[in-house]
């Protein structure tokens, strides 16, 4: 038996043991505890996926060797290993990015129990994609949602408990619908392995059976799930608690929480639904009109905000709208446009979120765009970092955004009909949009800063002279960031293999 | 009538998650949320207990004496108890964390009603931006 198989068990179970262990940990050690544990996850889900190129075949695990119906299972297939490899790398690279920030955000006695947040919160991901147990997927998305308002209000001021109470509340109700959709789905098959509802599913739909109890199970987890995903009119409340989080936990919740219950969403369809029943049904126009909307709506919100932390998390729904505008085209190339986008944002968004913290640092820590004129030109790494994420979201070529476009173009007009018409049109207006309101933040943060007087601008420079020294790590996360962003745009073809093989064998 | 009468536990399971769900929505008060979203967890654990109940069995707890000739028709399913657990510890653990925000709220604006809070957030912005 090779040991590859070991891997997704063996990644989920150290992130717990290493929460566990953070917990009487000092700040120091904690801090160590949880980079070494990430970046174990990352080189072990990369020796997976790297296995999966090789030729391993697609493996069911069972927990304990307990067997179904009463075991628990967890799957894995190149798609699987594939996010479980980004999940891990950009945790790992945002909480580099943001460091320096827990310090002041968090303070040094409390830092421990972030870290035992974060080690969680990748775990409850992990799970997620792993996962073959509808009723174990439940449980994590709890975790995950306890998790990440964790990691919201930990930064203790009114705004972030604030934000953290709505998102809970609204999390909440997703969770709410999505246990009842599994409690439904259990009384009609009575099964929890994902693959054996499928089974059982596929033979009701074909005798006519319980039509209408399947209908209302897959609109709850539609429901459920798109709200925790932040499908548009879900979202109001995204950029409270995006913006308000410390950049680290902004750019984990934008890049990769949104993402674990979109790859979770696209499982339920596609693994426990079944693609026989799901292509024929009308929740995947509902998502695609919502996602087109979202692509809009996001923009246009987005263009009239004056503070760039709220401007990115607005960005983040527009962004999301793109992923169910593809998840909502029902064809393969539609999900794998979406999924391609999954990749893409989750490194651009997140970039962006640690370079926004670099800004912040250098205009005295506030993220209003009238004080941050200029500094990209005193924070030259988030300078730059802005410019790549740019050009990625508006789609330049050799960029990802671009690779997401234009397999979404292509998957749509393959579709054909009302739907390629409107999806087009959208990803038209949205683009013209972001780049609008995108390149007036590089307008802002590039301007000559001629209006501040010359004593506090020389005063902010030494500021951030002062911090640069200490903080190498963040220049470097910007760095790895810049260069995923370019590995992506430019090795497309094999990330598209990836994900195109990943889906045929999804079923 | 009897028809209704042998799915009573579930009508009652949705009536009652409609009741938890509109609470958890609609009230303003932060513990009344926090009560709605228990009464709909429960809910759902009288869905899935009532699945789990077969009338005329008992619980499938079998000694050594009777393992070789079981018949499974006379146990009720394990599975949707042990459901029922893990979704009790889940919801406690989700309550008691926004008990706790609900504490920490209450020291910052001294009041539970999450329309003043923000009506309060707000005016501070108004503040931050003169």
């Amino acid at each position: 038996m090779n040991f590859a198989v070991n891997i997704p068990a063996l990644s989920i179970l150290l992130l717990m043991l290493s929460g566990i262990v953070c917990l009487v940990l000092p700040a120091r050690g904690a801090r160590h505890v949880a980079d070494c544990a990430i970046a174990l996850v990352c080189a072990m889900s990369a020796v997976l996926l790297f296995a999966f190129v090789r030729g391993q075949e697609v493996f069911t695990y069972s927990m304990g060797e307990i067997g179904a119906p009463f075991g628990n299972e967890l799957r894995a297939g190149p798609l699987e290993a594939a996010v479980a490899t980004l999940f891990s790398v950009v945790t790992l690279l945002s909480i580099l990015g943001g460091r320096a920030h827990l310090r002041t955000d968090i303070g040094k006695k409390k830092v421990n129990l972030y870290y035992i947040s974060v080690l969680f919160l990748l775990c409850s991901m992990l799970a997620l994609v792993y996962t073959n147990d509808l009723f174990t997927a439940y449980v994590f998305v709890e975790i995950n949602t306890i998790t990440a308002c964790g990691i919201v209000m930990s930064k203790e001021d009114g705004y972030t408990l604030a934000a953290s109470m709505r998102y809970f509340i609204m999390s909440l109700i997703g969770s709410g619908l999505f246990l009842i959709a599994v409690s439904i789905l259990y009384a009609l098959t009575g099964h929890l392995l994902m693959s054996d509802i499928q089974a059982e599913l596929a033979a009701l739909y074909a005798q006519g059976l319980y039509r209408a109890p399947l209908q209302v199970a897959i609109a709850l987890m539609g429901v459920g799930l798109s709200l925790k995903s932040a499908l548009w009119p879900f979202s109001s409340w995204l950029p409270d608690a995006h913006s308000s989080a410390s950049a680290s936990s902004s750019a984990m919740l934008s890049g990769l929480v949104l993402k674990s219950f979109i790859f979770l969403l696209v499982k339920v369809f596609y693994r426990v639904v079944g693609v026989g029943i799901i292509r024929t049904h009308a929740i995947l126009d509902l998502l695609l009109v919502f996602g087109i909307l979202g692509m809009i709506m996001g923009s246009v919100n987005a263009l009239f905000e004056r503070d760039i932390k709220r401007l990115l998390a607005y960005s983040s729904i527009g962004q999301i709208g793109y992923i169910f505008c593809g998840i909502g085209l029902g064809t393969v190339a539609g999900v794998a446009a979406g999924l391609v986008q999954v990749a893409v944002h989750a490194c651009t968004k997140a970039m962006l979120f640690c370079a926004a913290g670099g800004l912040m640092d250098a205009s005295g820590g506030s993220k209003k765009f009238k004080d941050l004129e200029g500094a990209g030109r005193r924070d030259t790494y988030a300078g730059v970092a802005f410019i790549v994420g740019t050009l990625s979201m508006i789609g330049i070529p050799f960029f990802g955004g671009f690779i997401t476009k234009l397999s979404l173009v292509t998957a749509s007009v393959e579709v054909g009909g009302w739907r390629s018409t409107l999806a087009i049109a959208a990803i038209i207006l949205s683009t013209i949009l972001t780049a609008i309101y995108y390149i007036n933040v590089l307008a802002i943060i590039f301007r000559a800063d001629e209006q501040t007087p010359t004593s506090a601008r020389e005063k902010l420079r030494e500021q951030w002279n002062k911090q640069m020294r200490l903080d190498t790590e963040y220049e470097f996360a910007i760095v790895l960031f810049i260069i995923l962003n370019l590995a992506i745009g430019l090795q497309s073809d094999r990330l598209m293999d990836v994900i195109r093989t990943g889906l045929s064998m999804f079923g | 009538m009897s028809y209704f009468f042998a799915d009573l536990p579930e009508y009652t399971a949705m009536i009652l998650f409609g009741i938890g769900l509109s609470i958890l929505m609609l009230a303003k008060n932060l513990v009344k949320k926090i009560i709605g979203l228990n009464i709909m967890d429960t809910s759902v654990f009288l869905f899935l207990a009532a699945k789990g109940y077969v009338e005329n069995t008992v619980a499938p707890i079998v000694t050594p004496e009777e393992l070789g000739h079981i018949d499974s028709a006379l146990y009720s399913n394990p599975v949707p108890a042990g459901l029922v657990l893990t979704g009790i510890v889940v919801s406690v653990s989700v309550t008691a964390v926004l008990l706790s925000l609900v504490v920490r709220l209450n020291e910052e604006f001294h009041t539970l009603d999450i329309d003043e809070i923000i009506h309060i957030l707000r005016k501070r912005d108004r503040e931050d931006l003169k």
